[in-house]
C-alpha cells in the first residue's frame, strides 16, 4: 500500500488544498496553518471580525450586500444567495438556517475540507445569514460518514458559544442564535435541501414537493434558509472586503472565488481555490499538473458526477455557470473528474449510474425503476451481453426520465450515461460487437 | 376567487387553490392518475398525471400543479402520451402481469391504464422483485410484487385512520411498503380498518375473505347502512349467488366512503348458521309458570298428560316463537313492574348500535310510555 501522501497529491499536513501562488486564497487562507480548526487560530487571523461588523448593519443592508456580490449557491444549483435571503418572510415569528454539509456528490470533497479545517469561517457565515434573515436557530446537517467533520463541528460550535458568538445576546447586540449538529445516515438524496429538512425532522429522507420552497415553509413548517457551507464561507469575506471585491472576481454571471475539487487522472489531485471563470485547461494542466504519466486527456466531468461530461476538445471552456451551460454541462459543485485515455467510458457510465440508481429515494416511478433499467442496460453492454438496440434503449431511458421526475435527481442521474453515449458512442458499439473493451488492453 | 385556464383548447374557470387536476375534473376533462386519490393529500409520486403546460420547462403533474390564471394546458399531447407510456412501461417491467388470475382484474387502475395506453409489454426488461406473500393479517393479504409504490396506503393509514402502520422501507428500486418496524403486517399497529385496501389501485393489498370469490363484474352491488353502530356508515355489499363476498365503504354523509374493521370485514355473521333469525323466549315465560329457582328443574306435567318435549326440556330453555308473542311478554312484564313498583323502578339503557331515530324513540318510550327519567346510553358508560 502506498502511504506517502505526496504521491496522492496531498500536502504534507494531510490537507487536500493545493492553491497556486498566483491567486490569493480567501476561503482556504487558513487551512495550512497549524491547528487551523481551533477558535484561537481563527481569532488570531482576523476571525469573527465580519460578525462584529455585520451586527452593526441592518438586515436589509446585509441582504443588499450579498445581492450585490453576485454570490450564487455552491451546493450545486447555483441559485443567487442574496435573492434567497430576500425570499425569507420578514414577519414570521420564528425562522431557521439549515447548513448543508451532506456533500454526497461523487468527486466533491471541498466541504469536508472546510468543516474539518476551518469550521469557524462557516459559523461566522451562519451568524451573519441568521441575523440578516431574522433566524434564531441554526441546524447543521452533516454527512454521517464525516466522523472528523462531526467532531470539528461540535467543538467549533461549543467554542463559539464560549466566546459569546453564539447563544443569547451575541456580542451585546441583543441578537440570539442557537446552533446544533445533526448527523445524516448515509443517503445521497438527503443532500437535496427538502429531503435534508425531512431528515432533520426525523423522517424518511424524501424530497418534498416544491413550491412551497424552504424559504416559505421549511424546517418544522417555518421559513428556512438552506445553504451549502462553501456558500456560507463566502459571507464573512463579502462583509469584510465588500461586495464589489467579490463581484470583481469571475465572469458576468459567476462571481467570486470557488473551490474546485480535482480528482481522477491528474498528477496533483486536490482542492484548488481559484476564481470562477478560469478555464478547465488551466485547472487541469497548470494547477493540477496535467495528466498523469503524460497520457492523453479523454473526458472531463466538470461539476460533480451528476453533470454531463465534456470531451478533451472542450476544455477551453471557462468554469462558470453560464459558459458550462452553453457547453452542454453544468458548474454543479465545481468537482472536476479528469479521465484519461485509459478510461473505459462504458464502465464509467455504468459505475456512476449504479451509484445514482442506488441513491434515488424511490418515490417517483421514472427515477425509481428507470434508473435501475438504465443501469442494467449499461451493465449488459459492459459485460459484452448488449445488443445495438441497448444503446438506443439507454438513450430512450435517459430522455424519458429527464424532466418528468419529482425532484432534480432524475434529471441528474441520466447525465453520465447520456453524455458518455453521445460523446463516445463508438466505444459502446465496440463493446457490443466485440464483447470486450476497446480501451483495456 | 376564480381563475381562467385553457385545457385542450377549452376555456374553463377554476377556484384558486385548486390543482390543475381538480379544475379539469370539475369540468369533466379526464386526466389519468395512479397515486392521486381525492380523499388523500397529493403525493406526486407516480408521474402518470403529467400534462404539458405552456411556458413550463418539463411536463408537470396535474395532481399537484396549482391552477393559476392564464395557464394553457394540454392533457393528451404527443409528448404527454409518450411520457405516460414510458412510465407505464417502467411500472409493468417490474410487475407480475398475471392478470388472468389476479384478484384485482377489472378493479385495477394499472390494468385500466395499460389498456387505455396500449401498453402490452415493456421495452425495458430487467430485474423483477420476488417478495414473499404476507398473509399474516386475518383480513388483508399483502402481495408486494404487485405494489407500484403509489403510497396511497401509507397516506390512508396516516391521514384517514391516523395509525401510521404502513411506511416505505429502503431506497430506490429496493423500496417497498412495510409495516410497523418492518415486520409482518399482523405484528404492526394495524387496526384492520382496510382503508389501505380501499385505496390500493392494484392487487397488492386485497381483502383475504374475498379471494377467489368472484370478479367485479360478477357481483351485484347493494348499498346499505352498517348495522354495527350508530355512526351509520354507508356500505356497498358485493353480492354473488346471494352471498356477500366483499364489503366496501360507500359514499354516505356519515362516512364519505370509509368504514372501520367491523363494517368492512365483519360480515361473515350474515350467512352464519348460528345466526339467530327468530325471537326466542325462555320456556317458563312461554308456559306462563313461575320462574323456577333450580335451573335443572323439569317441567311438571301440570295438565296431567304426557308431554315428551316438556319432560326432556328445561324451564330455562330458549324456545323459538313469533314476534308478537315475544313482545307481548315483554310489554306485559314491564306493565306489571310499573304498576306494582312505580315507573322509577324501571330504567332504560339504549345502545350505540341504534340509530339516532331509534334512540330518540327509546327516550320517548321511557319518559312518555313508562313515565320515568331513568334513561341512559351505553356510550356514556
Ligand atoms: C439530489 C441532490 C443532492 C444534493 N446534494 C447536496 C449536497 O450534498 N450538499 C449541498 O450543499 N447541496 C446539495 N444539493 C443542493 C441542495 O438541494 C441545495 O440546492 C443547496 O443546499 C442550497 O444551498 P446553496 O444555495 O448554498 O447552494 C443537492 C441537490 C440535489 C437535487
Ligand atoms: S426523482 Fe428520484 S430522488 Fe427525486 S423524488 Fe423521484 S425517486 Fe426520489
Ligand atoms: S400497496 Fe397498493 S396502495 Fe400501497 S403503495 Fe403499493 S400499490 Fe400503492
Ligand atoms: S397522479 Fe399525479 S403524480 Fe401520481
Amino acid at each position: 500500500m502506498n502511504t506517502n501522501p505526496q504521491s496522492f497529491g496531498y500536502a504534507q499536513d494531510g490537507s487536500t488544498i493545493r492553491n497556486p501562488q498566483s491567486f490569493e486564497p480567501v476561503l482556504t487562507r487558513n487551512i495550512h496553518r497549524p491547528d487551523s480548526e481551533k477558535i484561537a487560530t481563527y481569532l488570531a487571523h482576523g476571525g469573527y471580525a465580519a460578525v462584529k461588523l455585520a451586527l452593526t448593519k441592518t438586515a436589509d443592508e446585509l441582504i443588499d450586500m450579498v445581492k450585490r456580490s453576485g454570490l450564487r449557491g455552491r451546493g450545486g444549483a447555483g441559485f443567487p444567495a442574496g435573492v434567497k435571503w430576500g425570499f425569507i418572510p420578514k414577519d414570521a415569528a420564528q425562522k431557521f438556517v439549515a447548513v448543508n454539509t451532506d456533500e454526497g456528490e461523487p468527486g466533491t470533497f471541498k466541504d469536508r475540507e472546510i468543516v474539518e479545517r476551518d469550521p469557524h469561517q462557516v459559523i461566522e457565515g451562519v451568524i451573519i445569514a441568521a441575523y440578516a434573515v431574522g433566524a434564531s436557530r441554526a441546524y447543521v446537517y452533516i454527512r454521517g460518514e464525516f466522523f472528523l467533520g462531526v467532531k470539528r463541528w461540535i467543538k467549533a460550535i461549543a467554542d463559539a458559544y464560549e466566546h459569546g458568538f453564539l447563544g443569547e445576546n451575541i456580542l451585546g447586540t441583543g441578537f440570539n442564535l442557537d446552533m446544533s449538529v445533526h448527523r445524516g445516515a448515509g443517503a445521497y438524496i438527503c443532500g437535496e435541501e427538502t429531503a435534508m429538512l425531512e431528515s432533520l425532522e426525523g423522517k424518511r429522507g424524501n424530497p418534498r414537493l416544491k413550491p412551497p420552497y424552504p424559504a416559505q415553509i421549511g424546517l418544522f413548517g417555518l421559513p428556512t434558509l438552506v445553504h451549502n457551507i462553501e456558500t456560507l464561507a463566502c459571507i464573512p469575506h463579502i462583509i469584510l472586503r465588500g461586495p464589489e471585491w467579490f463581484a470583481g472576481i469571475g465572469t458576468a454571471e459567476s462571481r467570486g472565488p470557488k473551490i474546485f475539487s480535482v480528482s481522477g487522472h491528474v498528477n496533483r489531485p486536490g482542492n484548488y481555490e481559484l476564481p470562477l471563470g478560469i478555464t478547465l485547461r488551466e485547472i487541469i494542466y497548470e494547477h493540477s499538473g496535467g495528466i498523469r504519466g503524460g497520457r492523453e486527456l479523454k473526458a472531463v466531468i466538470p461539476g460533480g458526477a451528476s453533470t454531463p461530461m465534456l470531451t478533451a476538445d472542450q476544455i477551453d471552456v471557462p468554469m462558470a455557470y453560464e459558459t458550462l451551460k452553453a457547453a452542454g454541462s453544468e458548474l454543479g459543485t465545481g468537482a472536476i473528474v479528469v479521465l484519461d485515455e485509459t478510461t473505459c467510458m462504458v464502465e464509467t457510465a455504468r459505475r456512476l449510474t449504479k451509484f445514482f440508481a442506488h441513491e434515488t429515494c424511490g418515490r417517483c416511478t421514472p427515477c425509481r425503476i428507470g434508473s435501475q433499467r438504465l443501469y442494467e442496460t449499461l451493465d449488459r453492454i459492459e459485460r459484452g451481453q448488449g445488443t445495438m438496440d441497448d444503446i438506443d434503449r439507454a438513450l430512450e431511458l435517459a430522455d424519458g426520465i429527464d424532466g418528468i421526475t419529482f425532484c432534480p435527481m432524475g434529471a441528474m442521474l441520466v447525465n453520465p450515461a447520456r453524455s458518455a453515449i453521445n460523446h463516445f458512442r463508438a466505444e459502446f458499439e465496440y463493446h457490443i460487437q466485440n464483447k470486450r473493451c476497446s480501451v483495456k488492453i | 376567487m376564480t381563475v381562467n385556464l385553457t385545457i385542450n383548447g377549452q376555456k374553463i374557470q377554476a377556484e384558486t387553490g385548486q390543482t390543475v387536476l381538480q379544475a379539469a375534473r370539475a369540468v369533466g376533462i379526464h386526466i389519468p392518475v395512479l397515486c392521486e386519490h381525492p380523499a388523500l393529500p397529493p403525493d406526486g409520486a407516480c408521474r402518470i398525471c403529467l400534462v404539458e403546460i405552456e411556458k413550463q420547462r418539463g411536463l408537470q403533474p396535474a395532481c399537484t400543479f396549482p391552477a393559476t390564471e392564464g395557464l394553457v394546458i394540454s392533457t393528451h399531447s404527443p409528448r404527454v402520451m409518450d411520457s405516460r407510456k414510458f412510465t407505464l412501461e417502467l411500472l409493468i417491467s417490474d410487475h407480475p402481469l398475471d392478470c388472468m388470475t389476479c384478484e384485482a382484474t377489472g378493479d385495477c387502475t394499472l390494468q385500466d391504464l395499460a389498456y387505455e395506453y396500449g401498453v402490452k409489454d415493456s421495452r425495458y426488461q430487467g430485474k423483477q422483485h420476488n417478495y414473499p406473500l404476507d398473509a399474516s393479517n386475518p383480513f388483508i393479504q399483502v402481495e408486494r410484487n404487485k405494489c407500484i409504490l403509489c403510497r396511497r396506503c401509507v397516506r390512508a393509514c396516516s391521514h384517514i385512520n391516523g395509525v401510521e402502520a404502513i411506511s416505505v422501507f429502503y431506497r430506490g428500486f429496493n423500496a417497498y411498503i412495510g409495516f410497523g418496524a418492518d415486520g409482518r403486517m399482523q405484528d404492526s399497529s394495524c387496526e384492520f380498518c382496510g382503508s389501505c385496501v380501499a385505496v390500493c389501485p392494484t392487487g397488492a393489498l386485497w381483502p383475504k375473505m374475498s379471494i377467489g370469490k368472484g370478479r367485479p363484474w360478477q357481483v351485484e352491488k347493494v348499498d346499505t347502512i352498517c348495522s354495527y353502530c350508530g355512526v351509520g356508515c354507508k356500505l356497498s355489499l358485493h353480492i354473488r349467488d346471494n352471498q356477500i363476498i366483499r364489503v366496501e365503504g360507500a359514499n354516505g354523509p356519515a362516512n364519505h366512503g370509509w368504514t372501520c374493521v367491523k363494517g368492512r370485514f365483519g360480515y361473515d355473521y350474515v350467512h352464519h348458521p348460528d345466526r339467530v333469525l327468530t325471537p326466542r323466549v325462555r320456556r317458563y315465560l312461554l308456559e306462563g309458570v313461575k320462574k323456577p329457582e333450580n335451573r335443572e328443574s323439569r317441567i311438571e306435567n301440570s295438565k296431567g298428560g304426557t308431554n315428551l318435549d316438556s319432560l326432556v326440556s328445561n324451564f330455562w330453555d330458549w324456545v323459538e316463537t313469533d314476534w308478537d308473542t315475544a313482545l307481548n311478554i315483554v310489554a306485559e312484564k314491564l306493565r306489571t313492574k310499573r304498576d306494582t313498583h312505580g315507573p322509577d323502578s324501571i330504567g332504560v339503557l339504549t345502545s350505540a348500535k341504534c340509530t339516532n331515530e331509534e334512540n330518540y324513540l327509546m327516550n320517548k318510550f321511557a319518559r312518555q310510555v313508562i313515565g320515568t327519567n331513568n334513561i341512559d346510553h351505553c356510550a356514556r358508560l
